[in-house]
């Protein structure tokens, strides 16, 4: 079984943001594989583990991210692959990522390609769906269970809470949903095994592209912060009379009910 | 400029989802005076298409095939390009729900697009269409554009206010017939689980649970003042991990980011994850029993105190409002 998993680095979850020069201000922040892809990583192994194959995590990224994939190699995956975009893409979309990837892939005969539901940072849960429709092999989101028989995958897909038990062949591509499994936290012989596995690093020109072949489809024109939420009001005195104000207040002052 | 604008409605248990209604007005929007075609796919529909003229669709225009009876991406996705390849649209506009989260960047990579995931607010500017989306789960926020390819867009439910029902708009309701075929994924069981009636990313009210809540069954006064006020139970990270509740239910940077009017957490300290996902609420009560939680910092209200003597007491006055208004 040939596996792919797509990863992201991502801003850690515990971080504040904060913004400066119009971006996203990243000096100082510490950084993870986004979490939905770490249950992607993990599936992939267990996955192997099950059905033999190897496991090849591709990154879009920076040489930042050669830590996130060593991390992912620490738990198991077989060998990383870095496409390297820092010197060719300013200003990149899910398009630009969607289309490098499935570029990547288009010529890998990849049985299955996980991927995770979402990124925490963008938050636009593209990329995957994308990269299945431009290889043309099927892919379900949001997966919480997946059985592989042969050919045959049965995979549980969460849909706002109910869950859809559907059927389908590989080559597939699916998308991890929290509850998938429990990732592994990086055994030590692991992190050792880990700095001598492959990792290959690319850029555009290695995979025939040009700048305007992955061109972002869409621009960002300002990021803000939210307004700062002021602590509220704080109830004192009986807690029967508290209740009852706050329900007034609820009432009649914030008017939602 | 006017442009003409397809807008997905999504159908549940026979029924038009409130986005639907949601995703009509930002059409309104994008169309700037140009028409608003809204697509009902589904293997029963017609019956639904007046209510999306009565939100402000011009137009309607029905797919109905045995194949598209439950949603699939392949079977979507050809009803949905058939509809745009007969009205040859400029915008595009679907729900970010389970289905248009799925469906969109398969019809945006099939028609070389760019795609605006997760609005919650889209406006006219400068020639321009400019969407507003949460990013880092809402810690921050970024306007956007489409350079390139439609002005496509998936909006959030619960956030673009709906145009006023209208049931004396008329407008024309055709059907298109497609050859739904060749459907790669199968759906061969449905198990209906989490959401107990309101569906949390649409719940106008949530009641949300923590590790206060102690157990399975410290949920029960959490429902019981959710079923009271019509709204939706969800939980913090926590609460799940430590199995008090399904996962479908987090809400937080992993799980789900709601913006419902009433936020209510119940024994929730207040972790920077769980705040991502709710902190743009309207309006927030925290209850507590440590007045040093992080919760309160965000709350609008809040009560110290046990939550499980102080969610029943509200489930009480709540009643009593509700009988007297």
């Amino acid at each position: 079984m040939n596996i792919y998993v797509l990863l992201k680095r991502t801003f850690d979850t515990e971080e504040k943001i904060t913004i400066s020069g119009g971006k996203i201000n990243e000096d100082g922040a510490e950084f993870i594989i986004n979490p939905y892809d770490e249950y992607a990583v993990e599936e992939a192994i267990q996955v192997r583990d099950a059905q033999g194959g190897e496991v090849t995590v591709v990154s879009v990224g920076d040489e930042e991210t050669e830590k996130q994939l060593r991390t992912a190699l620490a738990m198991g995956a077989d060998k990383a692959v870095l496409i390297n975009t820092e010197d060719d893409v300013e200003n990149g979309d899910q398009f630009t990522t969607a289309k490098i990837l499935a570029e990547y892939l288009k010529d890998k005969d990849a049985d299955l390609i996980i991927g995770g539901n979402v990124a925490i940072d963008g938050g636009s849960g593209q990329v995957a769906p994308r990269v299945a429709e431009m290889l043309g092999i099927s892919y379900v989101t949001t997966i919480t269970n997946l059985e592989i028989n042969g050919t045959t995958a049965t995979v549980t897909r969460d849909v706002e809470g109910d869950s859809e038990v559907i059927e389908t062949t590989l080559p597939l591509l699916v998308t991890a949903q929290q509850g998938l499994n429990e990732p592994r936290y990086p055994s030590l012989p692991g992190i050792m095994k880990a700095k001598k596995k492959p990792l290959d690093e690319l850029e555009l020109d290695d995979l025939d592209l040009e700048e305007e072949d992955v061109e972002a489809k869409t621009k960002t024109i300002e990021i803000y912060l939210p307004p700062k939420k002021e602590a509220g009001k704080v109830l004192h005195g009986e807690l029967t009379d508290q209740v009852k104000e706050l329900v007034n207040l609820l009432h009649t002052e914030a008017k939602v009910i | 400029m006017a442009r003409k604008v397809l807008v997905l409605g999504e159908v549940r248990d026979g029924a038009l989802r409130n986005v639907s209604f949601e995703a009509v007005a930002a059409g309104k929007t994008v169309a700037e005076g140009g028409e608003v075609v809204a697509v009902l796919a589904g293997e029963s529909v017609s019956a639904l298409a007046n209510e999306m003229v009565a939100a402000g669709a011009d137009r309607v225009l029905t797919i109905e095939n045995e194949n598209l009876k439950q949603y699939t991406p392949d079977g979507y996705s050809q009803a949905v390009l058939a509809a745009v390849e007969q009205e040859q649209p400029e915008g595009l506009i679907f729900g970010h729900t389970a289905l248009g989260k799925d469906l969109a960047p398969k019809i945006a990579a099939k028609l070389s697009s760019g795609l605006i995931s997760d609005a919650t607010d889209v406006e006219a500017a400068g020639g321009n269409i400019v969407f507003t989306r949460p990013i880092y789960s809402g810690k921050a926020f970024e306007k956007k554009i489409v350079t390139d390819g439609l002005v496509f867009a998936t909006i959030r439910p619960n956030n673009i206010a709906p145009l006023e029902k209208d049931d004396s708009r008329s407008g024309e309701v055709t059907s298109l017939s497609v050859d739904v075929k060749d459907l790669r994924t199968v759906i061969k069981e449905v198990v209906r689980k989490a959401t107990e009636g309101v569906d949390l990313s649409e719940a106008k009210v949530i009641v949300a649970g923590g590790r206060g809540v102690k157990s399975e069954d410290g949920f029960e006064p959490l429902k019981e003042l959710a079923n009271v006020l019509g709204g939706a139970v969800g939980a913090s990270r926590g609460a799940c991990d430590a199995d008090y509740c399904d996962y479908s239910l987090q809400i937080g940077q992993t799980g789900k980011v709601v913006t419902p009017d009433l936020y209510i957490a119940c024994g929730i300290s207040g972790a920077i994850q769980h705040l991502a996902g709710m902190s743009n609420s309207k309006v927030i009560v925290a209850i507590n029993k440590d007045p040093e939680a992080n919760i309160f910092k965000v709350a609008d209200y809040g009560i110290v105190g046990d939550l499980f003597e102080v969610v029943p007491m509200l489930t009480e006055e709540f009643k009593k409002l509700k009988v007297h208004s």
